[in-house]
């Protein structure tokens, strides 16, 4: 019971954005995958969501295939993933934005129970319910991105950069907010980052992209006491 | 006076209309970004469909509600059809940015030019529901009569449903995240693929009911060839631009507001300068305020 | 393959022996062709209009029917009430649909697509009631419009028809010949580097919206020369000659040349010119029913046009070209 990504390798016409990469995992576990810019972090999690479907070779959570699906479809089964920036529709309010994560479940009191549980997390949110999400800041709109991909009560998260353009005090928050959701509900979360030292400092294990190749990966805390890694990626 | 009230009253009714055709666009325009010219021919077929239910069952409501389904249905197959493979097959080359315009464009042709075939270019009336002879208020018999007052309560009652079903329910929720971000919506598990056909259906629907209620507003005759239904077409347009083109309160303010402004060119001016006036507040808009009056401050280059 | 590079005098010799071929040609075919040979030229002009403003300003008028209009109205008010020269008409028609083309350019340069293909669209809708508006244009009935008779020495069985088409063929050889030229100044250059990335051309000093502006104003004055030769060719304006359906047939006629390049515009005009005769050749199978008849031509005009954009969206001239590059290159690799 894993995921278990084998082989992929992902195109952009010739610019081959990720090449021939293979990783595992494990259910529960928080997996951070950093890496320079343009290293091909946003591919991966696209082709993984299903937002990219032109991707080669497997991946397969719990013995599915993630590759070549639609995202409403993978949805169904239980991959949801925080798009880069921020991934909530401006237009809608922030309750709307809830909703809309939980719409295909059919479940109204599911959902609003659902709700309820998440706003105790984030009572910034509860407060704004009805103002629309463009009112929002950005790190209140981070916070209303991922619980709208929690609302469609996920097993495999894939977050691309939730501490884009946030202060380093959220940052911390959210990280810590996504520690705790792994642990409560048993998630299984990708998370991309630019702030590696901060991803991996919560995150079980370690995956460092390079060029489209992963250049290092294994346990969180062996990354960070690699002195190869801590030169190239952690800044000292 | 009455004159005044009259003149205000009638500008409703045909801004109504108007706005219902404005808000088939609308609909269009935001799940697929295209300008739907093909639905004057689109509400001509439903009209005529509402037209034939008229002469089988005598009734004007049945004939309403058939047309509009039918509207639903064409519409629904223009585009999961139609559209669908053009999308498919136009997606770059020079052509890519204007070929949903010309083969919508086409398609008007294509149905007009196919209705006549089937129906010929004759004339047929349209036979209203109620008395068509002015309410008579004080000895001033007004142009505004029962007919007028059920056109303007049939298309506000439609616009007040559809407002519901896009405020209040999930459905309505499900079309507006995929027209402002398929790609969220998609990723919150929306099948925007479907949902985009639905809101296809949804304007073919709403045209259905413009046109059926447009043509005993007017002369009450119906032809493949009819001017009526290329200005609906334009007006519906005019209307549509002036709210921006991408929201349905615009489309439906800026339906009433260009009803009235003609409603008071036809009578305190001159009829002949109705096209005119609505052509020129077009320019007008498209010049001062190519966002709308209600619009957001969003590119409209795109 | 290498490409030979015309330089300006090889191509107008190349015009002017097509011209006097046209010219041959015109004594050798019954009074049917020679009419249809100056509307072919007429469709030619108006095609090639579409071409420049769709193909190499990116935008799409609905409406080009009425540019032709205010063209074929201009010429016939010139010549009625100034009583001035046929060719000077012409020019009164091409600087008339040129000037309403700036002011409805300038609206349009600021605008996208959907935007500019409704506005035309309105314009050709309510043209006929602008045309009523004014007693000047004469209503239904419209102007006439009489270029007059063949001059005496071209001799007694030189017909009226064979002076229009000799007249219309000037007009389409001049025309083209002109915007040739244009297609390759830096005007041309400009407009081609608009359409391949608007960005990347604005980032290079070229001012987009005059761009756009100019292509929309050179294209309405084209078109406006149509409508003079078309006004000549019917010897009246009317607003039904110039239907909605005519705008549309252009349209067809420009998506069928390929909007990309002029050279397929005589495939276009050509096509347009035999749709209205193979319609009829169609209905009279049919038994002549007033329903096929009237509806015939518009829904095979539809129907191509759909087809094309489906099929062939960049014409069928370029998927030959294509399809060529594509053998040869099959061939010299082999
Ligand atoms: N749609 C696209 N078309 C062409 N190239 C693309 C596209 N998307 C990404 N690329 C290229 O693929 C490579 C990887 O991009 P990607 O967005 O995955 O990087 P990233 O690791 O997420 O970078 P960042 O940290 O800046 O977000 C880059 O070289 C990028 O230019
Ligand atoms: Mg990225």
């Amino acid at each position: 019971m894993s995921l278990q990504v084998t082989d992929l390798s992902v195109d952009h016409g010739a610019i081959r954005a990720i090449n021939k990469i293979t990783f595992r995992v494990e259910t529960g576990e928080l997996a951070a995958v950093i890496g320079a810019n343009g290293s091909g972090k946003t591919t991966l999690l696209r082709a993984l969501s299903g937002l990219n479907r032109s991707a080669q070779g497997s991946a397969k959570w719990k013995d599915f295939e993630l590759l070549h699906t639609k995202p409403e479809l993978l949805v169904r089964r239980g991959v949801s993933h925080v798009s880069e920036g921020k991934s909530v529709i401006p237009e809608l309010s922030v309750e709307e934005n809830l909703s809309l994560g939980a719409l295909w479940r059919h479940d109204r009191a599911g959902s609003l129970q659902m709700r309820d549980k998440l706003l105790e997390h984030f009572p910034r949110l509860a407060e704004r319910l009805k103002q629309s999400a463009d009112t929002l800041s950005g790190g209140e709109r981070q916070m209303l991105a991922i619980c709208r991909a929690l609302m469609s009560q996920p097993e495999l998260l894939l977050l691309d950069e939730p501490s884009l353009g946030l202060a380093p005090l959220m940052v911390a928050q959210i990280f810590q907010n996504i520690r705790d959701l792994t642990t409560t509900m048993g998630l299984t979360v990708i998370l991309v980052e630019q702030n590696a030292m901060s991803a991996l400092k919560v995150a079980d294990i370690g995956i460092v992209l390079n060029l489209g190749s992963i250049a290092a990966s294994g346990p969180a805390k062996s990354l960070i006491a690699d002195p190869q890694v801590r030169a190239a990626y952690l800044g000292y | 006076m009455y004159q005044f009230i009259n003149t205000v009253l009638i500008g409703i009714t045909s801004g109504a209309i108007y706005s219902l055709m404005a808000i088939a666009l609308v609909l269009v325009w935001r799940s697929t970004r295209v300008v739907n010219f093909a639905q004057a021919g689109m509400a001509l077929l439903s009209t005529y469909i509402g037209y034939e239910c008229i002469q089988r069952f005598h009734s004007f409501w049945l004939a309403l509600f058939i047309a509009m389904i039918a509207g639903a249905g064409i519409a629904a197959a223009v585009d999961s059809v139609f559209m669908r493979t053009l999308f498919r097959r136009v997606s770059h080359g020079p052509i890519a940015g204007v070929a949903p315009i010309i083969a919508t464009l086409g398609l008007l042709g294509l149905i007009r030019a196919g209705l006549g075939l089937f129906v010929g270019n004759a004339d047929v009336s349209i036979r209203p529901p109620v008395s068509n002879i002015g309410y008579t208020i004080s000895g001033h018999t007004l142009a505004f009569s029962p007919l007028k007052l059920v056109i303007v309560s049939s298309a506000m009652t439609l616009m007040l449903a559809l407002s519901l079903l896009f405020s209040k329910t999930n459905i309505g929720l499900s079309l507006r995240a995929s027209a402002f971000s398929p790609e969220i919506a998609r990723l919150a598990g929306v099948k925007v693929d479907r949902v985009r056909t639905l809101g296809w259906a949804i304007a073919g629907a709403a045209g259905a009911a413009a046109g059926i209620l447009q043509t005993p507003n007017g002369t009450g005759a119906l032809s493949p060839d009819s001017l009526d239904f290329s200005l609906l077409l334009v007006f519906g347009f005019i209307a549509a631009v002036i709210g921006g083109l991408d929201s349905l309160l615009g489309a439906v303010l800026g339906g009433l507001l260009l009803g009235l402004v003609l409603a008071f060119v036809l009578t305190y001016i001159s009829g002949s300068l109705v096209f005119i006036t609505a052509f020129v507040l077009l320019i007008i808009v498209l010049l001062v305020r190519p966002q709308g009056i209600i619009g957001m401050n969003r590119g409209r280059r795109a | 393959m290498h490409k030979i590079k015309s330089t300006n005098f090889t191509r107008l010799l190349f015009f002017i022996v097509l011209g006097v071929g046209l010219f041959l040609l015109g004594n050798r075919v019954d009074e049917l062709r020679v009419y249809q040979g100056a509307t072919l030229a007429m469709y030619v002009i108006a095609i090639s209009s579409i071409i420049l403003l769709t193909g190499y300003s990116g935008q799409v008028s609905l409406g080009h029917g009425a540019m032709l209009a205010i063209g074929g109205y201009a010429a016939a008010l010139a010549h009625e009430h100034l009583g001035l020269p046929i060719w000077i008409c012409f020019s009164i028609a091409v600087l008339a649909a040129a000037a309403a083309g700036a002011v409805l350019g300038t609206a349009a340069a600021r605008l996208s697509g959907p935007y500019l293909a409704g506005t035309t669209l309105a314009l050709a809708v309510g043209l006929p009631s602008i045309a009523n508006q004014f007693p000047i244009l004469g209503g239904e009935q419209g102007l006439l419009f009489d270029v007059g008779a063949p001059p005496a020495r071209l001799g007694a069985d030189f017909t009226q028809y064979k002076w229009y088409f000799w007249i219309a063929a000037l007009a389409a050889l001049i025309a083209i010949w002109w915007l040739q030229n244009i297609l390759r100044s830096r005007y041309g250059r400009m407009w081609r580097a608009v359409r391949g990335n608007e960005v990347a051309a604005e980032l290079a000093g070229i001012h987009i919206g005059k761009s756009k502006t100019l292509a929309f104003t050179v294209s309405s004055g084209l078109a406006g020369l149509a409508g003079g030769v078309l006004a000549m060719t019917i010897s009246t304006v009317s607003p039904s000659a110039f239907p909605l359906s005519l705008s549309f047939s252009l349209l067809t006629g420009a998506v069928l040349a390929g909007v990309s390049t002029l050279s397929g515009v005589i495939i276009g005009a050509l096509t347009l010119v035999a749709t209205p005769e193979i319609a009829d050749a169609i209905s009279r199978r049919l038994g002549n029913s007033e329903n096929v008849t009237t509806n015939l031509p518009g829904l095979l005009v539809s129907a191509l046009l759909i087809l094309v954009v489906l099929l062939v969206p960049n014409g069928p001239v370029e998927q030959w070209r294509k399809f060529r590059a594509r053998s040869l290159h099959e061939v010299t690799h082999r």
